[in-house]
């Protein structure tokens, strides 16, 4: 026996333990219906892998865990699935949450099952998925999976397990019962549990007041090579906690947001070890616990092997419930156990202690009253807080400040509440708070979330738009870059013959203009007879020759320059106007010869054959002309027939409305009109309505040809599909605009509207469904 | 004079050696934007719904920054008015009704089978929440999803719905503790008088 130390404050509440251990532990006849809750505790919910109507046999799997801290979960009893969906659970809310309903056929055949039979030779990390594979979960608070706990050992060193029997809560004698009748069961868990963690020192710790528990675990224990002690502390409220506990067997203090493992402590659950055992020695999954049933309402407080899932009235049932007498129904223990209003809650894992209270055993709570600044709350919290200070803060909604007097290392045991003269219920401001604060942080934590998506969406959006500026230019760039690269070759091709091709008529043009100065100076000096004609003939000549050579030069570099056009196909402009001067020239030689002709004057020949050449020039252009336009007018009426080949139906759906408006506006004009102007607006009327309805027929011929052509396809059902939801769409806004509109006008026009929509809605609708059905 | 003449140089020098070291200081030690925008922004509740008239919540935060009402954000409520004037030492101000009232956290849900496939809905999403693709179904990631409200205009078939967030389990909270009209020691019998009546 160690020494055993203390912890800061505690009480001693009347402890009401003896009523229920007077019989053994009962088993209860076989529930009709279970109701297997998929939350049992912290963490993920478990994800159920059985179906409605499906038929199970006890102990299978049906639902597995999702995530690191999760339980898996396991029928109670054979039977057939009734349902999955909300029902009452075990929760302060008194909320509806999912569980899985069993209809038990009454056999309570076991799905084949088998121990492990050497534990000891196994890989470790095997072991302990087995023990996470049977659903084992802390079976006294907080139903924490005790696979998480047994992996512990992997970051931490272990070097003490503490074993927590204390079981301080008034009434709750569960675990009292089950040291009293399966020690060996409890021992052979701890056996296991060293085997995992491989602690140096293992000490049960255990209150005073369950001196037969003592004295069976004290026998089991005899002979056991393993260090194990067990350590019988003072009867006080709350030692069982887990810092507590903790502080008294071994005078250490687990920090402020620490958890054990932290300073090499691992503390499990006496009802965790027996149920760990049955896993591995049996390979039975947790599926049944003890249960105290207690309280002044019922006749014969006993605890109970109940299976998970049975609802709370059978329990109460076997312990034969008084109805007059009950009060208040409490599940947990008195100090920290809520009420709950529903007697079909299902026991769960951490499910201890039921208490059917009458009135005078637990009255209602009297009413709060001031504070009175005693300090009596301070002097019993177990965490060495400062509840009063804690309880103005939650009270004006300062949680910052509750918070940084370290609101979340109560444990929310109840001492300061059970003292408090003033009946404050301190605990039920300090659970208000935490769950303020929590809401607070997870609403934080979802706006940070938030923020963080809508900068990466604007920093996408910009992105893109970045990249498709981005792409533009380089398509600008790329379209001039191309263009330069077209014009270049045309430039290097054209551009200097076109140059000398300028120079060269310039010079020819000048050629022929001394060439005919000098003729006309020779013609002068002819007729005067003065001068020296011999000088003047012999200049002419010069004159001719010069111009024949700049006009032969000027025709090589025209046809030259000719030929590299012609390469890029037919450039009929350009023909076009070789064509025409070549005609104008040929007038104009026309015209000369005639004139020379008619005067009589010299080099007639020459002129004849120069028209003749020019004929012959002008028909060739012509011709080439002709044949370049004939190629391109073929390939406009081509694409011209293209595109007129797919009947337009919008534009004639546009004419046929023109049509409409037109008629519309003369019948009205006709309104106005009397006598023989009336008589020719109807005549005019008339025609008009003729064309009207033959655009009409037009246009629907031509609907019903692509309806045709669309129905020959397979009628697009999506399209249709979306139509008529647009259409409804379109009904609805209507219907909308037309309750908000109240000039008369407007609303009839809206109502003529909205008929037409809806018209339009039900056919579209009537096809779908036709389109639907066929 | 002398003496004059000295203390007027060594104060002079002294400011000038100060002046160095405060202008190496405001270069080296520079604050890069405005820490209270980060600050005002780190309150507002980025369900960018816009109802502020700001295009999103960075842009109000900057707006209350420069001088602007902090009473504009209905999302946030009463809590997020008292935590600004908390931080900008102001008077809290009840919400302003013209943009908005507080109302329970909603999330949106499109019903499926009405939904045509138009992205409408996709590209008003603040938080890229909806998911789907052009001509197939859309859904909303409800978890991602801030309840802004800005999806349900752009839809061309109206076919989506705010609904208010459910309490379940996971995120029921204790309520306050009734607030119980404070009695006086005398009053004590009074008051369980009271409450037996009321059994």
């Amino acid at each position: 026996m160690g020494k055993v130390f203390a912890f800061h404050g505690g009480i001693h509440p009347p402890e009401n333990k003896k009523q229920s251990t007077r019989e053994p532990i009962g088993q209860l006849p076989l529930p009709k219906r279970l109701y297997v809750p998929l939350q049992q505790h912290i963490g993920m919910a478990a994800s159920p892998i059985v179906e409605v109507g499906q038929t199970v046999l006890k102990g299978q799997l049906i639902a597995e865990p999702v995530g690191r801290i999760s339980a898996a979960l396991h029928a109670p009893t054979s039977g057939r699935v009734l349902s999955i969906g909300p029902h009452p659970v075990p929760h302060a809310s008194g909320l509806d949450s999912d569980c899985i309903c069993i209809e038990s056929d009454g056999e309570d055949r076991w799905v084949e099952h088998q121990g492990i039979e050497d534990y000891a030779a196994m890989e470790r990390d095997d072991l302990i998925e087995h023990i996470r594979q049977c659903g084992i979960a802390g079976m006294g608070g907080a139903g924490f999976p005790t696979d998480v706990k047994l992996h512990l050992g992997d970051d931490h060193i272990v070097n003490t397990l503490i074993i927590n029997a204390a079981e301080c809560e008034p009434y709750i004698t569960a675990d009292d019962m089950l040291m009293r009748e399966r020690a060996d069961q409890i021992i052979g868990g701890i056996r296991i549990l060293h085997h995992l963690i491989k602690p140096s020192h293992v000490i049960i710790g255990i209150e005073d007041n369950k001196a037969h528990a003592i004295h069976t675990l004290e026998k089991a224990l005899k002979g056991c090579e393993l260090n194990i002690d067990i350590q019988v502390v003072p009867t006080k409220y709350p030692s069982g906690g887990e810092r507590q506990l903790i502080k008294l067997l071994t005078d250490i203090e687990v920090p402020s947001g620490k958890i054990p493992a932290d300073i090499g402590i691992v503390c499990q659950n006496v009802g965790t070890m027996s149920a760990v055992y049955r896993a591995v020695h049996f390979g039975e999954p947790l599926i049944s616990r003890v249960v105290t049933v207690t309280g002044d309402a019922v006749a014969r407080p006993q605890n109970f092997e109940a299976l998970i899932g049975t609802p709370f009235a059978d329990l109460l049932d076997a312990a034969n419930l008084y109805e007059d007498r009950l009060y208040r129904l409490v599940m947990g223990g008195p100090m920290m156990g809520v009420t709950v209003e529903h007697d079909q809650i299902p026991v769960i894992k951490t499910t201890n202690c039921i208490i059917a209270a009458s009135r005078e055993e637990m009255p209602p709570a009297a009413p709060e009253q001031p504070c009175i600044r005693c300090g009596m709350c301070e002097q019993v919290c177990p965490a060495e807080l400062l509840p009063q200070q804690l309880y103005w803060f939650a009270k004006g909604r300062e949680f910052d400040k509750a918070k940084h007097h370290n609101l979340f290392d109560c444990i929310e045991c109840g001492a300061c509440a059970y003292v408090c003269p003033s009946s404050i219920p301190l605990v039920q401001y300090y659970r208000f708070a935490k769950s303020e604060i929590r809401t607070e942080e997870a609403e934080q934590r979802k706006a940070d979330h938030a923020r963080q998506r809508f900068e990466a969406r604007q920093a996408r959006l910009e992105r893109e738009k970045a990249e498709k500026e981005a792409r533009r230019k380089a398509r600008a760039e790329e379209a001039a870059k191309a263009q330069k690269a077209r014009k270049a070759p045309e430039a290097s091709a054209s551009g200097s013959p076109e140059l000398d091709l300028n120079a060269l008529k310039t010079a020819a043009a000048v050629a022929r203009t001394k060439l005919k100065k000098a003729q006309k100076a020779l013609d002068a000096a002819r007729e005067s007879g003065e001068g020296d004609l011999s000088a003047l003939e012999a200049a002419l000549a010069s004159a001719q020759t010069s111009a024949d050579k700049a006009q032969a030069d000027l025709d090589k570099a025209q046809s030259g320059s000719a030929a590299p056009a012609g390469n890029d196909g037919p450039d009929i402009k350009q023909l076009k106007t070789a064509a025409a001067v070549a005609r104008t020239k040929l007038k104009k030689a026309r015209d000369a010869l005639k004139n020379a002709e008619t005067k009589g004057l010299d080099g007639l020949d020459k002129l004849r054959a120069t028209v003749q050449e020019l004929e012959t020039r002008a028909d060739e252009a012509d011709k080439a002309y002709q044949q370049a336009s004939g190629a391109n007018t073929q390939d406009s009426a081509g694409s011209e027939a293209s595109e007129a080949a797919p009947v337009d139906l919008k534009a004639l759906k546009q004419q046929v409305s023109i049509m409409r408006t037109k008629l519309k506006k003369s019948e009205a004009a006709l309104a106005d009109l009397e006598g023989e102007e009336r008589a020719q607006a109807e005549q005019a009327l008339e025609t008009l309505r003729q064309r009207h309805a033959e655009a009409d027929r037009a246009f629907k011929a031509a609907e019903q040809a692509q309806l045709d052509k669309a129905a020959a396809q397979g009628v697009d059902l999506k399209k249709l599909k979306v139509d008529a939801a647009m259409a409804r769409a379109a009904v609805t806004k209507l219907e909308r605009s037309l309750d908000k509109t109240e000039e008369a006008e407007a609303r009839a026009s809206l109502e003529s509207e909205l008929a037409a929509a809806r018209r339009k809605a039900e056919e579209l609708n009537e096809t779908l469904k036709q389109h639907e059905t066929a | 004079m002398t003496t004059v003449i000295t203390a007027i140089l060594i104060l002079f020098g002294l400011a000038v050696v100060f002046g160095i070291i405060l202008g190496y200081a405001s270069v080296r030690f520079r604050v890069e934007g405005n820490p209270i925008v980060d600050q005002i922004d780190a309150l507002l509740p980025q369900t960018q719904c816009g109802q502020c008239g700001y295009p999103g919540c960075r842009p109000y935060a900057e707006a209350i920054a420069n001088g602007d009402a902090i009473n504009k954000c209905p999302p946030g409520g009463q809590n997020t008015i008292e935590a600004l004037a908390d931080l900008l030492d102001v008077e809290a101000v009840p919400l302003d009704s013209e943009h908005g009232e507080e109302k329970p956290k909603m999330v949106a849900f499109i019903r499926e089978d009405e939904c045509i496939g138009c992205t409408k809905c996709i590209q008003a999403c603040p938080v890229d929440a909806i998911l789907g693709a052009a001509k197939q179904m859309h859904t909303v990631i409800t978890d991602e999803c801030t309840g802004c409200d800005l999806c349900v205009e752009p839809c061309p078939v109206d076919c989506i719905d705010m609904i208010p967030v459910e309490t379940t389990i996971a995120n029921w909270k204790w309520p306050s503790p009734a607030e119980s009209p404070s009695l006086i020691a005398t009053d004590l019998g009074r008051g369980q008088a009271q409450q037996q009546e009321a059994v």
